[in-house]
């Protein structure tokens, strides 16, 4: 047991962290200091810096890539791109479809698509949720049906993140209906967006933004050599993907800038002639959110010392139940310092209001979503449970 | 960084957890014990002194064994997961630490040897009536008599300090706060012991004019010395409060897993398993704060910052799960007869000797203004 970094470990965190603070371009940087939407452009750029140096995939096969890190090294790698405010490569490519390609896909596939992927040459969509099927994603009703060389297509999925960007949709659809279970039935197909047969509608939410989308099909022939892995064994792949998703979920570094900008803020805010930072219930809420955090980043350090066998540490579950609403108690934390400038969130350009108030509030209302995705935290409460403590 | 115990620490977890496990097997044993004076077994007492382990702290020429924070960790761990009322925290690393921090070499040779051979049992007397958690002394005060020194004062409440052999006592001199040392039989000692919440002992102990040994050389202000092995002590609360924890979390499960209401077990209630995954939330974090708190120790940083942040953590977990547990088990739980409304008692009393959640969360703020962000393997965790 020993809690200091090794020597190599210390030089390669100065590594990463010299690394994503000059070579990513600042402007970058800011937008996501500033917590704005990063445009296309500045997701494809930052990606492909990362990955001209080879740290865009790190977790995938080397063959592919990948950099044969230890669990610690991707932890310090993704805790030093929060940190600097360089935004992730892209979850749905480096997360998502590139590990399921890599371990399920035929070579020709592997090929095909996983250096595009790494590169966001393609830009990735996630075709899983239904309007019926969320939490109980096995419950998915899009079909596809076979017909001589093609699948045909036909359904719709929703809560698309980011699909009007896609260029292709990883997708979940039912290939046996007959099937006993309903988890066996399911294929993983992947077809491009702009396809005959799919139309794209966005979903405003209740930030005003847009950053979801439902997706339907009518007819989409996809060729069969776009299925991914084996016919009807997708629940599998789908599970092995949801899997990797909730690697890096807590999103540490990140409620770290948050608090950090939580007490610039309090320092700004003047209540009664002194700063709010030194109102002592304001400290304590800081403080304490704060220790909670240093209680789930060294959680984190255990689960990342412990998964070493490739097997998840039970404490893993932790992360993103307890990640999720501590990154919503950063944002309306916020919220809170800001006051009555939080309502100002679309103030022109002659406001008063500093930015920080301003994008408050639609950032604590966006942020509800933490704990909805990626498996909500009652499923994660599930999980617990059941395959904890046994219950 | 690494987060895992080696084979020799493993060991010695196995070790003490067979000897407690013998001496605690169910919960009837430790209500016999706790019964009668002096609140714990002094063969079991005497048993973990055999294995070593009451002097685990101490340097080997003291006649302890040398071991680390992570060893007296284990051992607080194990103590806590059976709920042994032996004062492991409160005697070794406590009172024994404070005489390791200060004593001169003489001392620690007689004191700590004493305290590792299971024949001295070490009190420290801290507390005051009327003040709360803090490291320098008030109401005790010592004055010089020729070349000795006598105290006059009241501590209380005094863990174990009716049955103890030596009471360290913090005490106010010309230079600040000062320790002494005072045999269980000097002159003008008065001690009124009695029991506590949680089967445990304390006492009154009035001091006049008795005459003390100081601890140490000089008369200069010991607050930072009792400041920093408090500190040690809370983390080492901490840990014991986790293997308290596990227990009160795991009984709760199985009691969901097997009683009947409405004709199906209580583990279908989501109602009652999502409150029981919660729990297990907050004794993963406290475990984890608490471990790296010890890691800090061990690695020489800032022992006192740690120890707040173990403190408010290991107490936020302490009230929820013990809380949690006995509502869990309903009316069950409420009785002294089942083990786990004991664990709740010693968690609290836990939360309470050495300085609580909303105590350490007050130091904790008092200073969140002075950096940025907090980086648990960097300064000031890690000497720079």
């Amino acid at each position: 047991m020993r809690l200091q970094l090794s020597p190599e470990m210390e030089a390669f965190r100065e590594e990463m962290r010299t690394f994503f603070t000059t070579e990513v371009p600042q402007q970058i940087r800011d937008t996501v200091a500033a917590r704005r939407d990063l445009t296309k452009d500045q997701y494809v750029q930052t990606q492909r810096i990362l990955n001209a140096a080879g740290l865009a995939v790190p977790h995938w096969p080397v063959e592919w890539g990948g950099k044969d890190w230890t669990p610690l090294q991707r932890h310090i790698w993704r805790e030093e791109m929060q940190l600097a405010g360089v935004p992730e490569p892209l979850a749905f490519n480096a997360s998502m479809i590139g590990p399921v390609l890599a371990a399920f896909g035929s070579l020709e596939q592997k090929e095909r698509f996983l250096p595009a992927t790494a590169n966001l040459d393609i830009w990735w969509c996630q075709g899983f949720s239904e309007p019926d099927a969320g939490s109980d994603l096995a419950g998915l009703r899009t079909t596809a049906v076979r017909d001589g060389a093609d699948w045909v297509v036909n359904g719709q999925k929703t809560w698309t993140t980011l699909g009007q960007y896609a260029d292709w949709i990883f997708c979940l659809v039912r290939t046996d209906p007959t099937a006993e279970k309903k988890q066996r039935g399911i294929s993983l197909l992947v077809f491009p967006m702009d396809s005959p047969g799919v139309t794209l509608r966005p979903i405003e939410l209740i930030d005003g933004s847009h950053e979801v989308n439902e997706v339907f099909f009518e007819d989409v022939r996809v060729p069969a050599e776009n299925l991914i892995g084996e016919e009807n064994r997708g629940w599998d792949y789908a599970k092995f993907l949801l899997g990797n998703e909730r690697v890096g979920i807590a999103r540490i570094g990140y409620t770290k800038r948050l608090l950090a900008q939580a007490k610039a803020g309090a320092r700004e805010v003047v209540v009664g002639g002194r700063p709010l930072a030194e109102d002592p219930r304001m400290a304590a809420r800081i403080a304490e959110l704060e220790n909670e955090l240093l209680a789930l980043e060294l959680t984190a350090l255990r689960v990342v010392a412990n998964s070493a066998d490739g097997k998840p540490h039970p404490a893993s579950s932790v992360l993103k139940l307890r990640g999720s609403e501590l990154q919503q108690a950063a944002t309306e934390l916020i919220v809170d310092i800001a006051g009555p400038l939080s309502v100002a969130s679309f103030a022109e350009e002659d406001s008063l209001v500093p930015d920080w108030a301003r994008v408050a509030t639609p950032e604590y209302l966006n942020y509800r979503k933490v704990s909805i995705y990626g498996g909500s935290n009652e499923v994660q409460r599930t999980i617990i449970a059941g395959t904890i403590l046994g219950l | 960084m690494d987060f895992n115990y080696d084979s020799e620490q493993n060991d010695l977890r196995e070790a003490v957890a067979g000897l407690l496990g013998r001496a605690y097997s169910d919960s009837e044993q430790r209500r016999k014990v706790v019964a009668s004076d002096p609140g714990f077994d002094e063969k079991t007492w005497f048993r973990l002194a055999e294995m070593g382990l009451l002097g685990l702290p101490f340097a080997e020429e003291h006649g302890g064994m040398g071991a680390g924070p992570i060893e007296v960790a284990i051992v607080a761990e194990e103590i806590g997961r059976v709920l042994a009322p032996e004062p492991f925290v409160e005697a070794v690393v406590l009172a024994g630490g404070l005489v390791a921090a200060v004593g001169t070499g003489a001392q620690r040779g007689e004191i700590l040897a004493g305290i590792a051979a299971g024949t001295t049992l070490a009190a420290a007397a801290l507390a005051e009536p009327g003040t709360r958690w803090s490291p320098a002394a008030a109401g005790v005060t010592a004055t010089a008599d020729g070349g000795a020194w006598r105290l006059t004062g009241v501590k209380e409440p005094v863990p174990n300090g009716a049955r103890a052999d030596v009471l360290v006592v913090s005490a106010v001199t010309g230079g600040g706060t000062a320790l002494f040392v005072v045999r269980g039989d000097a002159e003008g000692l008065t001690r009124t012991g009695y029991r506590t919440h949680d089967g445990g002992r304390a006492a009154h102990v009035r001091f006049d004019g008795t005459p003390a040994e100081l601890l140490g050389e000089g008369t200069g202000d010991r607050t930072p010395d009792v400041e920093r092995t408090l500190a040690v002590a809370r983390i080492a609360y901490g840990h014991e409060a986790v293997g308290a924890m596990d227990t009160a979390l795991r009984t709760t499960a199985e009691y969901l897993k097997t009683r009947k209401q409405f004709g199906i077990t209580l583990n279908k209630f989501q109602a009652l398993t999502f409150r029981a995954a919660d729990m297990y939330v907050s004794l993963e974090l406290a475990r984890s704060t608490a471990l790296w708190a010890s890691m800090v120790v061990d690695a020489g940083g800032d022992v006192v910052a740690a120890a707040d942040r173990a403190r408010l953590q290991t107490s936020r977990a302490g009230r929820h799960i013990g809380k949690e547990a006995i509502q869990l088990h309903g009316g069950i739980g409420m009785t002294a007869e089942y083990q786990v409304g004991h664990y709740t008692s010693r968690l609290t009393a836990i939360d309470h000797l050495l300085g609580d959640g909303d105590w350490a969360l007050a130091r904790l703020a008092d200073g969140v203004g002075e950096y940025e962000t907090v980086d648990p393997l960097g300064a000031p965790y890690t000497p720079a």
